[in-house]
């Protein structure tokens, strides 16, 4: 019999809340996170896009001084993340041998790796810090998190770009069915507002030009939606074997019923435009939770307001949900905090799980005029999902034609 | 060039900066790794904050050498005479 995994700790740091509390009030009233741009790089590389959505409790106000020293930004959203994550299950005793990490992030530490070259031109070898490799490395934060709480049953960094932090559930998932671990603390983090990413974002028309008016410029599904918003932070989740659940009498948010990972094998960057790949993943998804279309009350979409993003994923939805997707209540919750990359799954995943446990559905702000196009029922007011037993999916798709799905069920 | 008594207070004060340790904990007995708990990473970025600060090189292959505070500031005094 396959084991059931529940969630049972939650932790974020977003543009729109410091901690899951903030977020969640914040993601029912509709509030945007996105701010322009105040550093001196923006007008000194005359950076095409002027803003971005910054996490709205800097990590330095969280961590102590030397702590933060050894970590790049995104490690340090994502240790702030996990111990809230860690708290809130109120687990205060583990087998560390069968705790595990599953920790994403799309790029990396970037900011590590960009200083570093900096100081390499500007003052030599000798001066490149030593931390500078563990810092910028990928599983970098994976390994600090699984330092920070003693997980000894693996640290893993799935990387699939904008999928990464579902794609760490996914992991999360196996690596407890299967009996590797009890416990797993899965999650992403991002901290890429840096003058590079920015630029090269830009290059690719990928980012929202709407500089006048940052609050606005997030706007899934909107006929004037133009590019995404850059965010940044971490969510973290504790995902624990039921059985290890109940025995210590824990309070379970939700079930974490199926995820699924599938691969467009269609273009490097663009989606493929019937969605095939992510109606391979819905469905799958739904496969692994043995999940009715007639199940799904609501969707937390990965809706990033690109022109060419949105669509697919509305194709997809109606491909796997059939006529049932017209009564299922969808938000796009990148409207309010922009887009997270390799966090904004695991972020997401937060608020999925908090919608079926609260029954509620966070907002999705700035759709005025919605593309007739994508005839989705959008969440644009406070919204109470119904009771009984329900079920709730949320995408996630990444450059490189990644495509990953999480079902979560109520308990 | 730095009095012995400036040398110290400027190595603690890196030390301070990298560990988050009390100024007055570091002093010239202590051992970095024994008392101090400093690591080899720790350490090399002590080593290059400190030849910024008091303008010496100090080798990779001396600063095995240099075993406790005391030792620091004598290889950076003579560094500097």
């Amino acid at each position: 019999m396959t084991r059931k995994v529940v969630i049972t700790g939650l932790g974020a740091t977003t543009p729109i809340g410091g901690d899951v509390p903030t977020m969640w009030k914040n993601a029912l009233k509709g509030v945007s996170g996105a701010r322009t741009l105040e550093d001196d790089w923006v007008a000194k590389y005359e950076l095409p896009v002027h803003f971005a959505a910054r996490c709205s409790t800097p990590a330095l106000s969280v961590l102590s001084r030397v702590e933060a020293k050894r970590m790049d930004p995104s490690t340090q959203f994502g240790v702030i993340a996990a111990r809230e994550a860690w708290a809130d299950s109120g687990i205060t005793e583990v087998d560390h041998d069968r705790f595990a990490v599953a920790f994403a992030t799309g790029i990396g530490g970037v900011w590590t790796l960009l200083d570093a070259w900096d100081t390499l031109k500007e003052k030599g070898p000798r001066r490149v810090l030593p931390m500078t490799v563990p810092m910028l490395m990928p599983n970098g934060v994976a390994a600090a998190v699984s330092l920070d709480l003693g997980a000894r049953a693996g640290a893993h960094t799935p990387v699939s770009a904008c999928a990464s932090g579902t794609e760490a559930l996914h992991l999360g998932l196996d690596l407890i069915r299967s009996g590797k671990a009890d416990v797993v603390m899965c999650g992403g983090a991002e901290a890429a507002i840096h003058p590079m990413p920015l630029a090269a974002f830009s290059s690719m028309q990928a980012l929202s030009r709407r500089n006048d008016d940052p609050e606005h410029a997030s706007r899934p599904y909107d006929l004037g939606r133009d590019g995404f918003v850059m965010g940044e932070g971490a969510g973290a989740l504790v995902l624990e074997a039921e059985e290890h659940a109940l025995a210590r009498g824990a309070r379970i948010y939700a079930e974490l019923a199926g995820t699924s990972v599938t691969s467009d094998s269609y273009h490097i960057t663009a989606p493929d435009p019937e969605g095939l790949g992510a109606t391979r993943a819905l469905k799958a998804a739904m496969f692994d939770g043995r999940i009715q279309a007639e199940d799904v009350v609501h969707v937390n979409a990965h809706a990033t307001s690109t022109p060419v993003g949105d669509k697919p994923e509305y194709t997809a939805l109606r491909a796997a949900l059939g006529s049932h997707v017209d009564d299922v209540a969808v938000s796009a919750t990148k409207s309010q905090m922009g887009h997270l990359l390799g966090a904004s799954g695991a972020v997401e995943a937060v608020l999925t799980v908090l919608a079926v446990y609260e029954r509620k559905a966070p907002l999705t702000i700035n759709l005025e005029n919605q593309d007739p196009e994508i005839p989705l029922d959008v969440v644009t007011s406070s919204r109470d999902l119904p009771a009984g037993d329900i079920v709730a999916l949320s995408n996630s798709f990444g450059f490189g034609g990644h495509n990953a799905v999480i079902a979560v069920r109520s308990v | 060039m730095a009095s012995n008594e400036e040398i110290l207070a400027g190595l603690a004060e890196i030390v301070n900066e990298e560990t988050g340790l009390a100024a007055d904990a570091v002093e010239l007995d202590k051992s970095f790794t024994e008392d101090l708990d400093i690591d080899s990473i720790s350490m090399m970025t002590i080593v290059v904050n400190a030849e910024e600060k008091f303008g010496v090189r100090i080798p990779d292959e001396e600063v095995k050498n240099l075993k406790t505070v005391g030792d620091a500031v004598s290889f950076i005094a003579n560094a500097q005479a």
